[in-house]
């Protein structure tokens, strides 16, 4: 527990022990789990897309961002150019900058810590924090999660590497489908439940779009050109309404924060 | 790409996300927390995710291709319909794929 003295992270020591507190721990905990288990895939995947085991590893820990992670691996195995999976790896984790302002008032970090929480600020620390009601369990959560994931992550997406490194032929073991499988699983959430006709909408048009432009655009670009249709979608049909979280998590926790003191900001 | 230039990639978009992520700590709120801002990054998020299941499913060398990776997407669907976990959505996809090409479909 050194990092979390040093970081003044409201662990056992620090947080009064109320049951608020146990909750969001507990919660934390499981959310950690979950979301760490498919560090495994990214590992291997990454490794099968054509990175190193240290360059997996980097990933992980710098850009610790699921979602952008996958995106950029899709692109580099894809055969995109540097510019491309660096560009859709950024767009992927523009929505973070969105939770920025939701937990910054509840942390209140200064100086390293703030860095430190910035780095933490994921989807699901997100989600864990703003699901509570007391403001020291959402600190608790927050902190909870954001460590637990980024260990727990960090750990896996090692494990997955190495084993995606001995697999050899990815082909052979389904895994260029299992790449596909994982953006499907981060999307699924967004595509349901009231108020995701205009996600709907834009999930097809990128579809359309990227199959499309595939076979007279560079490898990558396709990908970008569907964001596009995103932002245009997004200005010209202001009266539709924004996609909403799946309220179940478990499924893919990456891909489904629940800002639920903040219905009007989607993730 | 070369090792070097995946090396340059993978740390600046590494430093470019965690830029992002401070950029939210240290903006006002009131910059961001527009609803249309919102919007346009949640609906991006989609549009990105969906194309990475087109190009990663039915694309290859820079064709469209239909092979046994949509059959094995089509389980991921089920299995997603089902509230399967993600690791076993991403396992299942492997799996009949895997079954698929051992079956001789390419």
């Amino acid at each position: 527990m050194r990092c979390a003295t040093l970081c003044g992270m409201p662990g056992p020591r620090r947080a009064a022990r109320t049951p608020e507190v146990d909750s969001a721990v507990r919660q934390s905990l499981s959310v950690a789990v979950a979301t760490g288990l498919y560090g495994l895939s990214f590992g291997a995947l990454s490794v099968v897309a054509g990175l190193s085991v240290p360059q997996t590893m980097a990933l992980s820990l710098l850009m610790f961002s699921g979602g952008s992670q996958f995106a950029f691996i899709g692109v580099v195995g894809a055969g995109g150019a540097a510019g491309a999976a660096v560009a859709t790896a950024a767009l992927l984790g523009a929505r973070n900058a969105l939770y920025g302002p939701q937990v910054a008032p509840l942390l209140a970090a200064r100086g390293p810590r703030r860095v430190l929480a910035a780095q933490l600020t994921i989807d699901e620390s997100t989600a864990v924090a703003t699901a509570q009601r007391d403001p020291a369990a959402a600190r608790a959560g927050f902190w909870w999660t954001g460590v637990g994931v980024f260990v727990l992550w960090n750990a896996f997406t090692l494990v997955g590497a190495l084993l995606g490194d001995a697999a050899g032929d990815p082909r052979r073991y389904g895994l260029d489908a299992a790449a596909a499988a994982a953006f499907l699983a981060l999307v699924w959430p967004r595509l349901s439940g009231p108020g995701a006709g205009a996600a709907r909408l834009v999930a097809g048009a990128a579809v359309v779009v990227a199959l499309a432009t595939t076979p007279v655009l560079p490898a990558g670009v396709p990908v970008l050109l569907a964001a596009v249709v995103a932002v245009v979608v997004g200005l010209v049909a202001p009266l539709l309404p924004a996609p909403a979280p799946d309220a179940d998590r478990a499924a893919a926790p990456l891909a489904c924060p629940a800002p639920a003191t903040e219905p009007e900001v989607a993730p | 790409m070369s090792d070097a230039a995946l090396w340059v990639a993978v740390i600046g978009a590494g430093l470019a996300c965690l830029a992002i992520k401070l950029v939210g700590h240290l903006v006002p709120e009131h910059a961001l927390a527009k609803p249309r801002v919102a919007r346009v990054a949640a609906l991006v998020t989609v549009a990105l995710l969906a194309a990475l299941v087109a190009v990663q499913a039915a694309t290859s060398n820079g064709h469209v291709v239909a092979d046994a990776r949509l059959l094995g997407l089509a389980a991921a669907v089920v299995a997603l319909l089902a509230r399967a976990p993600f690791v076993v959505v991403v396992i299942v996809a492997a799996l009949v794929t895997a079954l698929l090409r051992l079956a001789g479909l390419p």
